[in-house]
């Protein structure tokens, strides 16, 4: 799987701040003070990381064999393929027994892993936070898929099979290390802070450093799917205004029923 | 025989050529020994191979190596103090008689039971409800009787319960142990010492015992409910810790049956105590969200679609499986996704809202099928004008339940047909036509129409 490195060295800076550039200059935070309030949290408030999870399959066609039909790769990655690093600090896959160390651990982002088998199985996708973020670990489960769902038997060396699923995950009371942490990092959706709060400013370390993490210029880019919660939404909306109207209706119908049933009693005193 | 071979029996030539030989034979008389019927039953054959390999059945012991005679002989049972004397019959090995105590002697097993001294009983054991005398005696029923405290208290002199004797018995064992104990370090490991008898204890687990074995069958399923609830709630305390669910009063006609069967719950599940456990329960949906948001914060960390589904249970606990069921299709049919495929924050709430506003509607169309039923009076063949709508079974049901209805009634009867049909011919409509309220199963909505 060719790496990120590449790309690296001679990208710019991405648009939008990332906390590397910004922060090197600030105070360390070494003061015991310091290290308390930002170890606090922020009740009743909570961040939200998109991502999405899923896999790629590639038939190998010619090249393949018995036990290595297809070659994967099932990931983790930032919905908008932004950095996971500065949340996540490793993921580990857990594959099918039959693959040999079936516990793989990714170190750093990209959180993705490669391989090359026949079967589909279901993979799961432990990710480990940073210290500050949470101490338990999040389980995502994810059914590899190699073939395509019509039976139309036509394997396509060049169209892969690519199944993703979008979530978000939810951190609640994050502390405010880490809030300040990824205060500007376009990976988390942030919460509204209390009014007047300020957070203190936290050196970003730089985890990755030298590594882009994000996966915009993936080689596999194309193959993601671009999830947008407008249609969900436009769809739930027009529902609820149908089922709204029956309510309405249905609600009507019964004050009239009742209207006529104490007519009726009226009338038979 | 290939049969034989496949069964995995060794071949036995022999018997075989010998009952080939003998079945005709025995076919034409009737055999002696066997009554006719049940010979017939057998095939009137005898069996074609033996079922069980002759050679495969034990031998007799040893026969005929050494002479065994029964003798009728007088043994004597270590166990008995007196020297009574019984016969019974012995296997006699080549003239010897066996050697060794009564083989059932070994089961006159009996209980230690302390003897305590008077001193003794002066110095530690003086209980202002117990004599002397009465402690003397229950220490002596108990050893006479190993312990069997029914029986002993049948016997007390004094009535007594079980739970009293024992508290006595176990007490003063406690004490006399303790006491005699060179040192304390050398009898706390005593079950006794460790575990000293709880009276009251004992008396309420006893009486929680007897009333759950006094369960009828409604009461069983009723506990079963209520554990549930209390499972929720008391995972709902731990979550707010302040008390957000005030304590839900006992229904009324069961009263205390219930916060019993909670303390009985309580007890025989775990030790927590009973009081916390409410009763019956009518689910607040407000409270079901709030609880549930609470657990999840616990989580700390968690994915928005597992939120969703636990609040989506959360808010579908009161209803049953059938209206789950409905609310279901209803989405299908509404074209949602039942798990949202872009589960933002946003989605999320809205699919809440739009899975409860169905409840509600769901919910609006049972009432509505009851008002009518009990409401207005439905006369079978009145309605044959109208057309082409889709036979009112549930007319002529209701019809059948409001005989004793007046006939005044009938006039909005029509009425109300009539409205019917206004609503069931709005085709022009964009949204569903038709009221639910007609058909039993909701009907389904289309997008389009």
């Amino acid at each position: 799987m060719p790496q990120n490195q590449t790309h690296g060295a001679e990208q710019p800076d991405i648009a939008g701040p990332t906390p590397k550039s910004q922060r090197t200059k600030m105070v360390k935070s070494s003061d015991d003070n310091e290290n308390k309030s930002l170890a606090k949290k922020l009740k009743d408030s909570e961040i939200c990381v998109p991502i999405v999870y899923g896999n790629i399959a590639f038939w190998l066609g010619k090249k393949a064999s018995e036990y290595q039909s297809h070659k994967w790769t099932v990931y983790v990655r930032s919905s908008t393929n932004e950095d996971l690093g500065v949340v996540i600090k490793r993921a580990v896959f857990q594959l099918h027994s039959s693959f040999n160390n079936p516990t793989r651990v990714v170190e750093g982002p990209p959180f993705e892993l490669s391989e090359s088998g026949w079967g589909e199985f279901e993979i799961v996708i432990t990710l480990h936070f940073h210290s500050d973020v949470t101490e338990k670990p999040l389980h995502l489960y994810h059914r590899l898929k190699l073939y395509p769902e019509e039976e139309s038997g036509s394997l396509s060396m060049k169209k892969p099979v690519v199944v993703e699923s979008y979530d978000e995950f939810v951190l609640s009371e994050p502390s405010e290390g880490f809030l300040a942490r990824v205060q500007n990092h376009p990976a988390v959706i942030m919460p509204r802070l209390p009014s007047g709060f300020a957070l203190p400013a936290v050196p970003m370390e730089d985890i990755n450093s030298g590594k882009r993490g994000d996966t915009k210029n993936h080689p596999l880019s194309q193959c993601f799917t671009n999830f947008s919660e407008a249609d969900e939404l436009l769809k739930l909306a027009a529902a609820r205004q149908q089922v709204q109207a029956h309510i309405a209706r249905l609600r009507r119908q019964l004050s009239l029923l009742e209207g006529q049933q104490q007519l009726k009693s009226a009338s038979d005193m | 025989m290939d049969a034989k071979d496949i069964l995995g029996l060794p071949k036995n030539a022999l018997p075989i050529q010998e009952k080939k030989s003998k079945p005709p034979k025995e076919t034409q008389r009737k055999p002696d020994g066997i009554s006719r019927e049940v010979y017939a039953l057998m095939g009137g054959l005898a069996p074609l191979m033996p079922s069980v390999d002759v050679n495969q059945l034990k031998r007799k012991a040893q026969s005929e190596n050494e002479k065994i005679t029964w003798q009728w002989l007088p043994f004597t049972n270590s166990a008995r103090k007196d020297n009574l004397q019984l016969y019974h019959w012995v296997r006699v090995v080549n003239g010897v008689p066996p050697t060794g105590d009564y083989s059932f002697a070994k089961f006159n097993k009996s209980v230690d039971v302390i003897k305590y001294t008077d001193e003794e009983y002066e110095k530690y054991l003086v209980d202002p409800a117990w004599t002397k005398e009465e402690t003397d005696r229950l220490f002596d029923l108990c050893e006479r009787f190993d312990l069997r405290f029914i029986v002993i208290a049948d016997r007390f002199p004094s009535s007594k319960t079980v739970e009293e004797l024992k508290n006595r018995f176990y007490s003063v064992s406690r004490a006399i142990l303790i006491a005699r104990a060179p040192s304390p370090g050398d009898v706390v490991g005593h079950p006794l010492v460790k575990e000293p008898y709880n009276v009251s204890q004992e008396i309420e687990r006893k009486r929680a015992l007897s009333m759950v074995l006094s369960h009828t069958k409604h009461q069983e399923r009723r506990d079963v409910e209520v554990l549930a609830e209390a499972k929720r709630i008391s995972e709902a305390r731990k979550a707010a810790k302040a008390a957000e669910e005030p304590e839900l009063p006992v229904m009324a006609d069961t009263g205390h049956d219930v916060t019993d069967r909670g303390a009985v719950a309580a007890d025989s599940i775990s030790p927590s105590p009973s009081t916390q456990f409410p009763s019956a329960t009518i689910a607040n949906p407000v409270s079901e969200t709030a609880s549930v948001v609470a657990s999840l914060r616990m989580l700390q960390v968690y994915l928005r679609s597992y939120a969703l589904e636990q609040m989506v249970q959360a808010a579908s606990s009161s209803a049953g499986l059938r209206t789950i069921k409905r609310v279901e299709q209803t989405l299908q049919d509404l074209g949602v996704n039942l798990k949202p495929k872009v589960p933002t924050r946003a989605v999320c709430a809205e699919h809440l809202e739009l899975r409860k506003e169905i409840l509600t509607l769901l919910s609006l169309q049972k009432q509505l099928q009851y008002k009518e039923a009990e409401g207005s009076s439905y006369r079978d063949g009145s309605y044959a004008e109208t057309p082409g709508t889709p036979p009112p079974k549930r007319l002529q049901r209701a019809a059948d339940l409001d005989r004793t209805f007046t006939p005044d009634s009938l006039s909005f009867g029509g009425e109300r047909v009539g409205k019917r049909d206004q609503k069931r011919k709005g085709p022009g409509r964009s949204e569903a036509p038709s009221p639910p309220a007609q058909s039993k199963r909701p009907r389904k909505y289309k997008a389009s129409d």
